[in-house]
């Protein structure tokens, strides 16, 4: 299916079973403990062996000599892999790093070798028998030294410039009547999924399996062939569940490609999961920012200038962090500009984490923007509201597919009781704790993405969806269920529906908030054709309706399983977009709004209210998709006020690498959390008239806290986390 | 982990006889700490030896009227008892606010006071660590020291004891009764079992090799206000920035601190002038020979702020 | 019903993926799990029900014991460090941390999993409501999540207090904070909290 034009009424429209809180159809096995993960393939008496991957210990240089004979000499060892015997090895499209390194080092805790034995513990254990010298090289590892030095170099974010402009940016700064012009800084964040990177491979002759857990199953397919030298063809990539990615699953990591050369050299099946001290540093990360942001307004309230520049650092190759992408778009104001810099930072790869670009970019232009209305003495949902734009403020031309911003901010504020909001901060006082109350706007962008399917009908009325598509608990199998039964207007009984594997068509895969319009896009065409199939089957009219089950046209109510009577009928297609968005600009919206404490004597910070207003198109599962919501806004509270990869800039390393440093929110860090999903459709973004929602969730989440921070105890923290120890002293003493 | 012996302790005397004749034996008990330490080589004991079964899992009334609890004594059991809730709230507290419910299930009183610092640079075995590998070098001086001692510490090591049951103890007067492998007993007071590091950070405590801790001793309860406050980033299941430990009594008060020293920190000497010097006067006292980094001397200020709060609504 | 068969893998093409493994490297196989050096003992645990009597090395963990040895991997290894809570079992009536626990100090102790909890073919009150709620994303905390929402209103009955509960002199409560307090030893990077509060809160019948 070409999706070239918006589009018109289809049977997605009915919403019998789409747009439904249908609860997930893999519900019932990921609570009893039956959802087998891509590690978990292979159990006891498969012959499977055990990887264990040794990371570099140095952050950048040579190793010198890896000395491995006590490790293979250690009892129920069966190989070790490293750079000296695995082979040639190429590099994935999406890698910049090798994942195996050797000699030369590019990063803390990059593989260097995996230990094979028969048990898990032989290989742990084993591992720690290398002797590996190096010959470490001085690297930079100080982002603020770097932007210090100018070392920053112009970088474009994928397509987009390194540096826009519109108007007179500099003149209409220079005589706007109020003026902000601040820096902000964003930390290194990690993904810190429950379920490890984790593989098993097995090869059968040139054939590899690999059982995984993946975001994007041909990419990593891809890439696991390239790197490994072989045909893609060659390999089955199966990853029925995810144990969460975040981005982190997007691209293909050392445990796969470990455990594929493992398994060649030990002639085993071999498992290998990443040691969780190791991922925090092996893999990637949200790179940390700096960002300067300019803003001029006029008296009234109009913004005339805005400015947004951002650095952040990554290896060779490496993208820079996209944070200004948002202010391009979010507010209205003629004269504006952006800038993107990257230095070479010699730590590991920086790379895509939920909502990269706008996540980092909000926390700072949303607090920017708070600090602004203060300024001008607006509140700051009107403020916002102000500054509202219908159309591309670079391009007015351009229009907005669809752009609810006004309506998000205007309920949110009413359903939040904004209106309570102490207007002076650290006013509002209850027994030890001071009170304050936080918004942002939420802005991430729509991406359309080719995305294909196969659909099956059997005799029995059953119909069988096969995609590459992942689950990585966005709600996948649910909706993908649910399109293809509103499609065919069978019960949602009568669909099964297979992820993850190379077996099927490539889709989308899940990622950037892109996974559930274009997989579910994807699968909505390949059921149209599916219908036309049988439509002609059973010699009746292309516009029958589908109900109940069957296919109706005139007097004829025939079941749709009669079209499969002499065998399955199999119909495959896809969406693949032209060029609406181009011509539009399609993103989502939305509104944060909180309520945090801050104890006085300590500066404890505690979140008690969330509310988020989201407009991202037709929601597909409002109980799938408030839940990625809720999780996004949990994630923006430990971008808040916890989350931090500290750099240790002699080591060159990221020091708190475990889940008990590296700290994220548990149970009591997170209150009771309203999502509201403003009603509209998106004909423009797509067939489904859907957009994405799970990345929008978390735009904007951290400065709303930050904002209502500030308004509880008047202290601004421009430095993310806002830790306690950055209010401490500047707040007042208690009386 | 490295391979050991695995064995069961018959008895006390079985588990100290074994413990003092097998080269590098550990006792395990509720193995939280020594396992996770054991998986990263940081421990690699060659022989463990259990001493779960060993009937020292009592909590029991001393002839002063104080309570004696089992070394084996779960961290739950012990937080729930209903005298130790009653008399020694200080003590619940503490234990309730650290580590996870998991945890304090497995966790035992013995085990509690021997976790080790939860400093980064002692969990990252491709760093130097005095602690760790004693002589390589201190990577926390200079390094991320945000969590760790403000005061107590040396040049050779500035790593934190991170635990919270110790800083009740330590405010209670806790003893601990150690037994070696003769069967001799010795009591300690808590105050002095806990080393600073000084030139061997790897020597955390006081005990000999062979010697076992056998329980610990709360004397008989005072009456008193009881409050423990943990400060830590996140709500829960995350160790003490800084934690304090108060007994308000009539005519005195005591306070230990947690989170910014080797050990509980505590200063009887200046609890003694607090009534007439003032708070500001006493954390002055506390802290008057601190070493702050640049990112950790917060942990005074924050210590301070919570000494002022937990003395003026407490106090009389 | 809606059928969900484990899309791509099912059980026949895991045991042909072993058999191809086990014809092309049969010498190989022959060593499997014999050779790891680390002396071995063997161990009778009782899981959910089921008497296991396993010849392990004595460094196994629990956690390892159940996933790798035994075959049930609804508990999750999330860290392996006692950092997160994914590998929450029940023993003898309390819940730990499976991967801080060796499995050889678990003699004779009846361990019951998130695959035990129900009992035969059925689902747990807590099951049900945990995908009422929609009280998960990805799923990989969730065995554990459950494990412990189990055992912690047990404990709560029981009177065991929490860092939260007001006078610890009296029965605690079952209020939205005493369970978020005690649900903190098991983390939700997906961030489910707020649902996994609500499915809480069906069963054990509070407001």
């Amino acid at each position: 299916m070409k999706f070239t034009e918006p589009a018109g009424p289809n049977a997605i429209d009915n919403q019998t079973i789409i747009s439904r809180p249908v609860s997930r159809i893999d519900g019932r096995l990921k609570t009893s403990g039956g959802a087998k993960y891509g590690y978990e393939q292979l159990g006891p008496n498969t012959g499977a062996a055990y990887g264990y991957v040794v990371g570099a210990g140095i952050a950048k240089g040579k190793i010198r000599s890896l000395e491995s004979s006590a490790a293979r000499a250690a009892p129920g060892v069966l190989a070790v892999v490293t750079a000296e015997n695995a082979g040639k090895l190429g590099k994935g499209k999406y890698n910049f790093a090798p994942l195996l390194a050797g000699p030369e080092v590019h990063h803390y805790h990059q593989a260097v070798a995996l230990v094979v034995a028969d048990t898990f513990e032989a290989a742990r254990s084993a591992a720690t028998l290398l002797r590996i010298e190096y010959a470490a090289e001085k690297g930079e590892f100080d982002l603020q030294a770097a932007r210090a030095r100018g070392d920053g170099q112009p970088a474009p974010i994928e397509q987009d410039p390194a540096d826009t402009s519109v108007g007179d940016f500099d003149g209409a700064f220079a005589k706007a009547s109020i003026k902000l012009d601040e820096t902000y800084s964003t930390p290194d964040q990690s993904h810190a999924m429950m379920e490890p990177h984790a593989s098993i491979a097995a090869w059968d002759g040139d054939q590899l399996t690999l059982w995984t857990s993946a975001q994007m199953v041909d990419w990593h397919r891809s890439d696991l062939a390239k790197t490994l030298g072989i045909e893609k063809e060659k390999i089955r990539l199966i990853s029925p569940f995810i144990g969460g990615g975040f981005g982190g699953k997007l691209f293909l990591r050392a445990d796969a490609v470990l455990a594929a050369l493992g398994s060649r050299k030990a002639r085993r099946p071999v498992k290998v999961a990443l040691p969780r001290p190791l991922v925090f540093n092996n893999t990637t990360h949200r790179p940390a920012t700096i960002q300067r942001i300019r803003i001029g307004a006029e008296l009234d309230g109009k913004i005339v200038a805005i400015a947004h520049d951002s650095w952040s650092g990554n290896l060779d190759g490496g993208p820079p962090e996209g944070a200004v992408a948002a202010t391009r778009l979010l507010y209205a104001g003629a004269n504006r500009q952006t800038a993107t810099r990257l230095a070479k930072i010699d730590l590991p790869e920086g790379h895509s984490m939920r909502a990269p670009g706008e996540a980092p970019g909000l926390m700072a232009l949303e607090v920017a923007m708070d600090e602004m209305a203060e300024k001008l003495k607006l509140d700051p949902v009107e403020f916002r509201m102000m500054n509202d734009t219908q159309v591309d403020p670079e391009k007015p031309e351009r229009k907005f597919s669809l752009r609810n911003l006004r309506a998000c901010l205007q309920l949110g504020a009413e359903r939040f009781g904004w209106s309570r909001r102490p207007m002076t901060p650290a006013s509002l006082r209850e027994g030890r704790l001071y009170i304050g109350y936080g918004m942002a706007a939420a802005f991430r962008n729509n991406i359309a993405m080719k995305s294909d399917a196969r659909v099956r009908l059997g005799r029995d009325g059953r119909i069988v969806v096969e995609t590459d598509m992942t689950d990585i608990g966005t709600g996948s199998y649910t909706i993908i269920a649910q399109t293809a039964a509103e499609t065919m207007g069978v019960p949602l009984s009568s669909i099964d529906v297979r992820l993850g594997s190379s077996d099927y068509p490539v889709s989308c895969g899940s990622g950037g908030q892109f996974g559930a319009v274009n997989s579910t896009s994807g699968v909505f065409a390949a059921c149209m054709k599916l219908r036309e199939d049988i439509a002609r089957k059973l010699g009746l009219p292309f516009d029958s309706k589908f109900e109940g089950g069957r296919v109706a046209s005139g007097e004829w109510r025939i079941p749709v399983g009669e079209a499969a009577a002499n065998g399955d009928l199999v119909a495959e297609d896809g969406v693949e977009y032209g060029d609406l968005d181009k011509r539009y600009q399609e993103s989502t919206f939305g509104a944060h709004f909180c309520e945090v404490t801050v104890d006085a004597d300590t500066a404890e910070m505690r979140v008690r209210r969330m509310l988020a207003v989201c407009a991202a198109g037709r929601i597909l599962n409002p109980k799938t998709a408030r839940s990625q919501v809720i999780g996004a806004m949990t994630m923006g509270v430990g971008a808040a006020l916890m989350e931090e990869l500290t750099v240790d800039k002699r080591a060159g390393c990221f020091i708190n690498h475990d889940l008990a440093a590296y700290e994220v929110p548990v149970n009591a860090d997170i209150p009771h959390q309203d999502v509201i999903f403003l009603d509209e459709l998106d004909p423009i973004a797509s067939p489904m008239k859907a957009k994405g929602v799970a990345e929008l969730g978390l735009c904007g989440v951290a400065a709303a806290v930050a904002n209502a921070v500030y308004n509880a105890v008047g202290v601004r923290v421009r430095d993310y986390p806002i830790t306690l120890d950055k209010l401490l002293e500047k707040m007042p003493i208690r009386a | 982990m490295r391979a050991f012996k695995y064995s069961r302790a018959a008895s006390l005397k079985d588990a100290a006889a074994r413990l003092a004749e097998t080269p590098n034996a550990k006792l395990i008990a509720g193995g939280t700490n020594l396992l996770d330490l054991m998986k990263l080589q940081i421990e690699t004991p060659e022989a463990l030896i259990d001493v779960n079964g060993l009937p020292l899992d009592q909590i029991e009334v001393t002839q002063e009227g104080g309570l004696r609890v089992g070394a084996l004594v779960r961290n739950t059991d012990l937080a729930a008892d209903v005298r130790v809730r009653r008399d020694y709230p200080v003590l619940s507290r503490a234990i309730l606010a650290g580590a996870s419910q998991q945890l304090r299930n497995r966790a035992t009183t013995a085990g509690n006071l021997l976790q080790r610092t939860r400093c980064p640079y002692f969990y990252d075995t491709d760093q130097p660590c005095n602690k760790r590998k004693p002589g390589s070098g201190c990577s926390a001086i200079g390094g991320y020291s945000r969590g760790l001692a403000v005061i107590g510490a040396s040049e050779s090591c500035i790593a934190t004891y991170p635990g919270d049951m110790a800083v009740a103890l330590r405010v209670l007067d806790a003893t601990v009764q150690i037994s070696d492998a003769d069967g001799e007993t010795r009591d300690l007071a808590l105050a002095d079992f806990h080393r600073l590091p000084g030139d061997a950070p790897q020597v955390e405590n006081d005990l000999e090799k062979g010697e076992i801790i056998t329980s610990v001793t709360l004397p008989k309860p005072v009456a008193s206000r009881q409050i423990y406050r943990k400060i830590r980033d996140r709500a829960s299941y995350a160790f003490a920035l800084v934690s304090v430990a108060a007994v308000i009594g009539k005519d005195f008060a005591r306070f230990a601190i947690g989170g910014v020293a080797p050990k509980p920190w505590r200063s009887e000497t200046a609890e003694r002038e607090l009534p007439q010097q003032g708070v500001a006067r006493f954390s002055q006292a506390l802290f008057a020979d601190a070493t702050p980094t640049r990112e950790n001397r917060f942990k005074i200020v924050l210590a301070e702020r919570v000494l002022q709060s937990t003395w003026t609504e407490n106090r009389g | 019903m809606t059928s969900f068969p484990l899309p791509p893998v099912d059980r026949r093409t895991v045991l042909a993926g072993a058999t191809a493994a086990a014809t092309a490297y049969s010498t190989g196989l022959s060593a499997a799990g014999l050779a790891s050096g680390a002396d071995e003992q063997t161990v009778t645990l009782r899981v959910n029900g089921q008497t296991h009597a396993l010849k392990l090395e004595e460094r196994t963990t629990l956690l390892d014991a159940l996933r790798e040895h035994i075959g049930l991997t609804g508990t999750k290894k999330g860290c392996d460090h006692g950092q997160c809570g994914a590998c929450t079992v029940i023993v003898n009536g309390r819940r730990i941390n499976s991967c801080l626990t060796l499995a050889l100090m678990h003699e004779g102790d009846a361990v019951t999993t998130i695959e035990g909890l129900a009992g035969r073919d059925g689902q747990h009150p807590m099951q049900a409501a945990f995908v009422k709620h929609d009280a998960f994303q990805c799923g990989y905390c969730t065995s554990g999540q459950i494990c412990s929402s189990v055992a912690m209103l047990d404990e709560i009955k029981a009177g065991i207090p929490s860092h939260v509960t007001e006078d610890l002199n009296a029965e605690p409560k079952r209020t939205p904070e005493e369970v978020r307090e005690r649900m903190s030893g098991n983390i939700c990077r997906c961030g489910a909290y707020s649902n996994i509060l609500d499915a809480i809160n069906e069963v054990s019948g509070a407001v």
